[in-house]
């Protein structure tokens, strides 16, 4: 009988840790907090989920509104280079697809912003650090979009580099997040394909459409294998962010799972990858690859690559002009409220 | 072509659709919440689809062999024959939302008639049509109403924006020549007998948003008969930009 | 002096004969616009056929602080479920 009762001795501790924690009066000894960091890490170690509610260490909260936020700024800074083609589209089915793709990204950082908000920061304040600089976005928005082949080259390798990273983060610890990931991702699954057959098909027409897919990987190919992070060496958040399934993989890891699986692609495309050194390595079972120019990325991350103050400017420029819209709207609301009050009383 | 008549009438209500789709289209990623941002993007796609129909099945028409494609991009800006009122541009969100909604009203009430149509594959668009346009019509119509409504600047902006498009509104009731003979087929709509209902459903919205019915007699019109806004040549070169550049390739 | 739209929570019935489910929030201005958003926002893919929304703020959520009290107590009670009771085998269902 005793093997069905539920309670642990972690569940056992916790509720002893609980009860004599005072909320009110703020007090808990070192030790209090080292017991609820040990329950709270071993819950996540069995693969529970955190919810918003649940006590939870500062710097994971922290870590998540951070992570969380960036993804989600991410996702609508990347609206605007793709944005960029959507009114000149080639087709009437690219059109409505690529404006299909755009509204996602917005989707997407809607759910990530709404789950950032679950622990209590609201999304005019993400914005607001995004808008002053605080918060990063993917370096990889900040490079133009200069040719329809362009679309095709973010789809397929951007948005592929994309799904690598946020496949494993649908198990990830935080439950709004886990939420939110599986939407994402189920909803990206043909942002890809889109990319990819955009390429597919410039790749068997003319050679001057050739010639752009091959202009558009030599210019988003790199890139996109920085897109996936600085190297394990430099990299700060990984061992706690790998603790708490903010990570499953390696930056490393997931850049080599990306490179190994786009090769063959481009293969297929009848692409040329623009490294030299790119070789497929008989005894690793995976392609070796060049040096990647992280001078380049860190210019880039420190906003000064080719697009970031135009990014920044669309973004606040946006958000600028449309407060006098936010402002009606709510303005109206409360009037509509007033009225149905004074009709109660 | 024997049905010329048949095929310039689709190409008129596909141009209307494609060209207020392209404006729409325009704004996905700078609108004022990312809230309205997918909403504006939601009546593109619908827009786009409808003009997909039309312009296929004009090809159908037609007989050339010609794509939807073909029909959609390169045509000259004088065979485009859409009203002047969805070229406009977006100037401000107010300027969107009552653009819309002014074309929104007319096109409901041309969809709930053209669903009589003799014409099967016209009747069967607008089936689909009004559904989609009946939500337009709510989601613009709102928006004028909050708008008109919210704050001092948002009344100001929003009447800014119904008085410089009002100018637009009266060539929707035009009757072309490939309207007249559709009309007497019994395939097309007869617009002129859509006016009436029209402005008094626009001034019923604008009273309840508090908003000042413009009284000028004075219309602007050209569109129905390819005869365009400065801002047309613009919106071609971008729409067109691909297929110009790059003729007979496929994307 | 700007005031944010407030956070609504979203539910939708997928298809008739299911229940509304938390599909996740948005922000609105009113519950009108709460409600179309939620359309756009949420049912893109055909994912409902009816909407619920609801001020965030006016949803009262128990505290996870008092999980022990609210939720524990009903887990030794293993006689509210059927394996509890022993059953002949020939007895196959019940």
């Amino acid at each position: 009988m005793n093997n069905s009762l539920p309670f642990g001795r972690d569940a056992q501790r916790a509720e002893r840790v609980s009860l004599s924690f005072n909320l009110k009066t703020n007090t808990m000894s070192d030790e209090q907090i080292r017991n609820l960091e040990e329950i709270f890490e071993a819950r996540i170690a069995r693969d529970e989920k955190i919810e918003p509610k649940d006590w939870m260490p500062e710097k994971y909260r922290k870590t998540h509104i951070r992570q969380m936020s960036q993804h989600a700024h991410s996702e609508i800074v990347g609206m605007l280079p793709e944005g960029n083609w959507i009114s000149r589209a080639p087709s009437l089915r690219r059109k409505a697809a690529l404006l299909a793709k755009v509204q996602d990204e917005a989707g997407h950082g809607l759910y990530l912003y709404s789950a950032c908000e679950t622990l209590g920061v609201s999304r005019d304040e993400l914005y607001e650090q995004l808008h002053s600089g605080k918060a990063k976005y993917s370096s990889i928005f900040n490079y133009p979009t200069v040719s329809w082949a362009d679309m095709g080259a973010v789809g397929w390798l951007v948005d592929g580099a994309a799904i690598i990273n946020q496949v494993p983060l649908c198990n990830t610890s935080f439950g709004p997040y886990a939420r939110a990931m599986v939407r994402v991702c189920k909803e990206e699954s043909f942002h890809q394909r889109q990319g990819f057959e955009i390429m597919l098909k410039l790749c068997n027409g003319s050679p001057e459409q050739k010639e752009m897919a091959q202009d558009a990987l030599n210019r988003w190919w790199w890139p996109s294998l920085m897109m996936l992070g600085p190297t394990d060496a430099e990299s700060i958040h990984t061992e706690q962010s790998m603790k708490w399934k903010l990570k499953r993989k390696s930056n490393d890891d997931l850049r080599q799972q990306f490179i190994d699986q786009t090769v063959p692609q481009a293969d297929l495309l009848g692409l040329t990858i623009p490294d030299p050194d790119m070789k497929f390595n008989e005894e690793t079972g995976s392609y070796d690859f060049g040096e990647i120019n992280w001078d380049e990325f860190w210019q880039v991350v420190k906003g000064h690559g080719p697009c970031n103050k135009k990014r920044m400017k669309d973004r606040v420029g946006a958000w600028e002009e449309g407060a006098w819209v936010r402002d009606a709207a709510m303005a109206h609301a409360e009037k509509n409220e007033a009225k149905k009050l004074k009709k109660a009383i | 072509m024997k049905q010329n008549n048949l095929y310039n009438y689709i190409l008129s209500i596909a141009d209307n659709s494609l060209i207020l789709g392209q404006r729409l289209g325009e704004l996905c990623g700078h609108g004022p919440t990312l809230e309205t941002d997918i909403a504006g993007t939601n009546i593109s796609l619908d827009l786009i689809g409808q003009c997909r129909n039309y312009y296929q099945y004009a090809a159908k028409v037609q007989g050339e062999g010609k794509t939807e494609d073909d029909l959609a991009f390169l045509r000259l800006e004088r065979e485009y024959k859409n009203v002047l009122l969805v070229e406009q541009p977006n100037d401000h969100f107010g300027y969107v939302m009552g653009r819309q909604y002014l074309f929104d009203v007319f096109h409901l009430l041309f969809m709930n008639d053209m669903l009589n149509s003799k014409d099967e594959t016209l009747a069967a668009i607008a089936k689909k049509g009004i559904k989609e346009v009946s939500y337009h019509k709510r989601f613009s119509g709102d928006w004028v109403k909050r708008l008109g409504d919210g704050t001092e600047e948002s009344k100001a902006k929003m009447q800014e924006a119904i008085d410089d498009l009002w100018t637009y509104t009266d060539e929707l009731f035009d009757m072309t020549e490939a309207d007249k003979a559709m009309v007497s087929e019994g395939v097309g709509v007869d617009v002129s007998k859509l006016k009436e209902g029209y402005y008094k459903e626009v001034s019923q919205l604008l009273a309840e948003a508090d908003l000042t019915v413009p009284e000028s007699k004075y219309f602007t019109r050209g569109g129905k008969k390819g005869i365009h806004s400065e801002h047309m040549g613009y919106l071609l070169a971008d729409l067109q930009y691909m297929q110009r550049t790059y003729p007979n390739m496929e994307w | 002096m700007s005031k944010n739209w407030p956070l609504w929570e979203i539910f939708v019935r997928s298809k008739n004969g299911l229940e509304h489910r938390h599909f996740g929030s948005l922000h609105a201005a009113d519950a009108e616009m709460a409600l179309v958003n939620a359309r756009d926002v949420y049912t893109r893919r055909s994912e409902g056929v009816s909407i619920w929304v609801v001020e965030s703020k006016d949803i009262t959520a128990s505290n996870p602080e008092h999980n022990g009290e609210l939720f524990e107590p009903a887990q030794d009670k293993v006689y509210r479920h059927p394996t509890f009771y022993d059953l002949p085998d020939e007895v196959k269902h019940m």
